[in-house]
């Protein structure tokens, strides 16, 4: 396998390469009606046992990323360009073939929707042991043992008998355990768990939460956790990277995007937390207007027909510069804002931190 | 499951009872309204005017003159216990049920016209339908797999071809070319499988191939829309997601999914098919029970016209019963 593909594990500058290293995506769809520009030039790194929480409303292109990690896109119609490094192997460039190869042994994927996620028509044990059997030469008895291991270390009681049940025969929360455990049976060292308790209720969103850290704990995998909810992110995340119209807006060490953030979408995405300790008028502060077309993209910065905040910034650069993502107050921290850095600390400190 | 299928059996039995009486009705019913005694359509010809005292006898004889409840309930009774059809002058011609009555006109009990027919039409019907959902499930899949392709470019086209072109086209197009230019096939006439195999082949590759061939192009396009739908599902994005080939995704998660449906309407194409394979059976010769309805239509042959009609709704019953057996069979979904 890594014969076949370029394996450097140094990038060209002489620096080791990440465990996951995403170089300049770009996904972008051809429709009737244009380019639909669904990732536009994301970058980030990810080592092995850190949690990569990535925000952003519908439609922010997180899916998207993720499919892409997975080389899901491969066959379908989408123009994938850049470089995506798991372990020193390009997943972009290589085939359908070798990619499919390290899906579900080197990177497992955890679906929003449990449900329409497992297949209708097979029994959950054996969807899971099929996910086992892809990559292990066993029998399909040790297939079925390490599946009721799996089932059981995922908190399935009578896991023997449930083995035997049919996907609609299981609750939404254990339906996402089930595809936890098909998504870690192979114990992969990438873990991408797109909006896993969205579909769920709140106690259990708690519980699916617990048992990914744990069992990312155990394996010592890297995580990318894909949600728009802040409050999973903050509890859950080492980084967090926020997405708008498809790019990078801002990224950062969890701290420093709950605590200082500074870029006016994350602000907004704050904002848009409920309070259970104001006054029902104050609760939530939405942000206005709707995400960007991915055809029409904004000139400038993605965000300025949102922003309440271009008249800070001299001219008009937030509709005609496209703003570059700079390092912000710390290292690790970088924004993509016109504001001055320093403007945009005072803006946080004086006008939206103390109304959150 | 027994419960289950006891209901369906049920209610299969009751369909059955209302397609007699209904076809019974009718064509008891009609033939009174047109003003033309049944005894007619029953007997065929009839020697005496109407108004004579021997065709009063015979109206009576064969009960056309009872109430229609007494009528229905000899019918039914036939069929069930069996009956003595006598025409009061030769010895009584013993049926036994299941009795459909007797064919004055070709001399013949209906049940073993039938009998005889049966083996002709479901010959057809059973290699056709291996044919047609084979290649129009194979062809379907391959389109569904690239939609806009080439491959599924030719195919929606030629399976487009094959919808518009009725078998009274293609059958002799088929027997021009194969039997009569190229002489591949110089006799066609019918052979049971029992008394010569490559005989009763060679009777049936072509009404195969022209019946196969209309209903191909339509499981082919139903196959289409059916995968192509079910490829864009989220277990099929999970099934690759766990890093499963190619081969295995298509067949095992897209073509199990997207075939439940093709199930059902297999199963009604042939119950449907079975007594109404006309115009493949007129076109190849075959003397099966299409040919024989028509042939006893084309006669007014009334009894032989009441036997085939039940018998086609018995099978029709009969292939929407398995349908639902087997529908519980293949989608654990469906609680039985």
């Amino acid at each position: 396998m890594s014969t076949t593909l370029p394996s450097p594990a140094v990038r060209p500058d002489g620096r080791k390469r990440a465990f996951l290293e995403v170089n300049d995506l770009r996904v972008h769809f051809p429709t009737a009606d244009g380019v639909v520009k669904s990732v536009d030039g994301l970058s980030f790194e990810l080592e092995r046992g850190e949690i990569l929480g990535i925000v952003g409303e519908s439609g922010s292109g997180k899916s998207v990323t993720s499919l892409a990690i997975l080389g899901l896109h491969k066959g379908s119609n989408a123009e994938v360009t850049g470089e995506i490094w798991l372990d020193g192997r390009e997943i972009i460039a290589a085939t359908e073939e070798e990619v499919r190869d390290l899906r579900g042994s080197e990177m497992g994927m955890i679906f929003q929707d449990p449900l329409s996620s497992l297949h209708p028509f097979y029994t959950v044990g054996a969807q899971i042991s099929e996910a086992y059997l892809v990559h292990t030469k066993v029998s399909k008895k040790e297939a079925r043992a390490e599946a009721i291991r799996m089932l059981e270390k995922v908190g399935i009681p009578n896991a023997p008998s449930r083995y035997n049940d049919y996907p609609h025969q299981f609750s939404g929360g254990m339906r996402q355990r089930a595809m936890i455990a098909m998504a870690l049976i192979c114990k992969p060292r990438l873990l991408i768990a797109d909006e896993p308790t969205t579909a769920l209720d709140v106690t259990v969103q708690a519980q699916i939460l617990e048992l990914i850290k744990q069992l990312h704990d155990e394996l010592n995998s890297a995580v990318i956790l894909i949600t728009h909810d802040l409050g999973v992110v903050a509890e859950t995340c080492d980084k967090v990277l926020v997405m708008y119209g498809g790019q990078c807006v801002e990224t950062g060490p969890v701290d420093e995007i709950f605590y200082a953030p500074e870029m006016p979408y994350t602000w907004g995405l704050l904002r848009s937390m409920p309070r259970m300790d104001r006054d029902r008028q104050t609760r939530l502060t939405p942000i206005p207007g709707s995400p960007p077309s991915l055809i029409n993209v904004p000139s400038g910065c993605v965000f300025n027909t949102r922003c309440p905040f271009t008249d800070r910034v001299d001219g008009d650069k937030c509709r005609t510069v496209h703003p570059n993502l700079e390092q912000g107050a710390t290292p690790g921290h970088a924004v993509r804002c016109h504001i001055p850095a320093a403007q945009r600390q005072e803006i946080w400190l004086t006008e939206i931190s103390p109304s959150l | 499951m027994v419960r289950f299928i006891t209901f369906r059996l049920l209610g299969a039995i009751v369909v059955v009872w209302i397609v007699s009486v209904v076809t019974f009705l009718i064509f008891q019913v009609v033939p009174t309204l047109t003003d033309t005694s049944p005894v007619y359509y029953y007997i065929g010809k009839v020697p005496f005017p109407p108004d004579s005292i021997q065709f009063k006898a015979l109206v009576h004889r064969f009960g056309f003159d009872l109430p229609l409840y007494a009528q229905y309930w000899h019918f039914l009774s036939g069929i069930l216990l069996g009956q003595n059809i006598t025409d009061g002058v030769s010895t009584p011609i013993v049926c036994p049920a299941p009795c459909f009555g007797y064919s004055f006109r070709q001399n013949e009990l209906v049940g073993t016209m039938i009998l005889n027919a049966a083996p002709v039409s479901i010959s057809l019907l059973v290699g056709a339908a291996i044919l047609w959902l084979v290649g129009g499930v194979a062809v379907g899949t391959l389109s569904a797999l690239k939609p806009g392709s080439f491959v599924d470019r030719v195919g929606m086209t030629s399976s487009l071809a094959a919808v518009s072109l009725p078998i009274f086209f293609t059958g002799p197009l088929l027997l021009l070319i194969f039997e009569y230019t190229l002489g591949w096939l110089p006799d066609t006439s019918y052979a049971p499988i029992t008394e010569d195999p490559a005989q009763w082949l060679r009777s049936m590759i072509l009404p195969w191939v022209s019946l196969a061939f209309l209903f191909a192009a339509l499981y082919a396009r139903l196959t289409r829309s059916n995968m192509i739908e079910t490829m864009g599902e989220d277990y099929i994005r999970t099934a690759r997601a766990k890093g499963l080939g190619r081969r295995t995704v298509v067949v095992k998660h897209g073509l199990r999914a997207a075939l439940t449906p093709i199930v059902t309407i297999f199963g009604i194409d042939v119950g449907t098919l079975i007594g109404s394979t006309i115009i493949t059976e007129t076109v190849f010769n075959l003397r099966g029970i299409g040919y024989l309805s028509i042939k006893s239509i084309q006669s007014l042959d009334l009894p032989v016209i009441l036997g085939v009609t039940i018998i086609a709704a018995v099978a029709l019953v009969v292939a929407n019963l398995i349908v639902d057996i087997l529908y519980a069979v293949i989608d654990p979904r469906v609680t039985v």
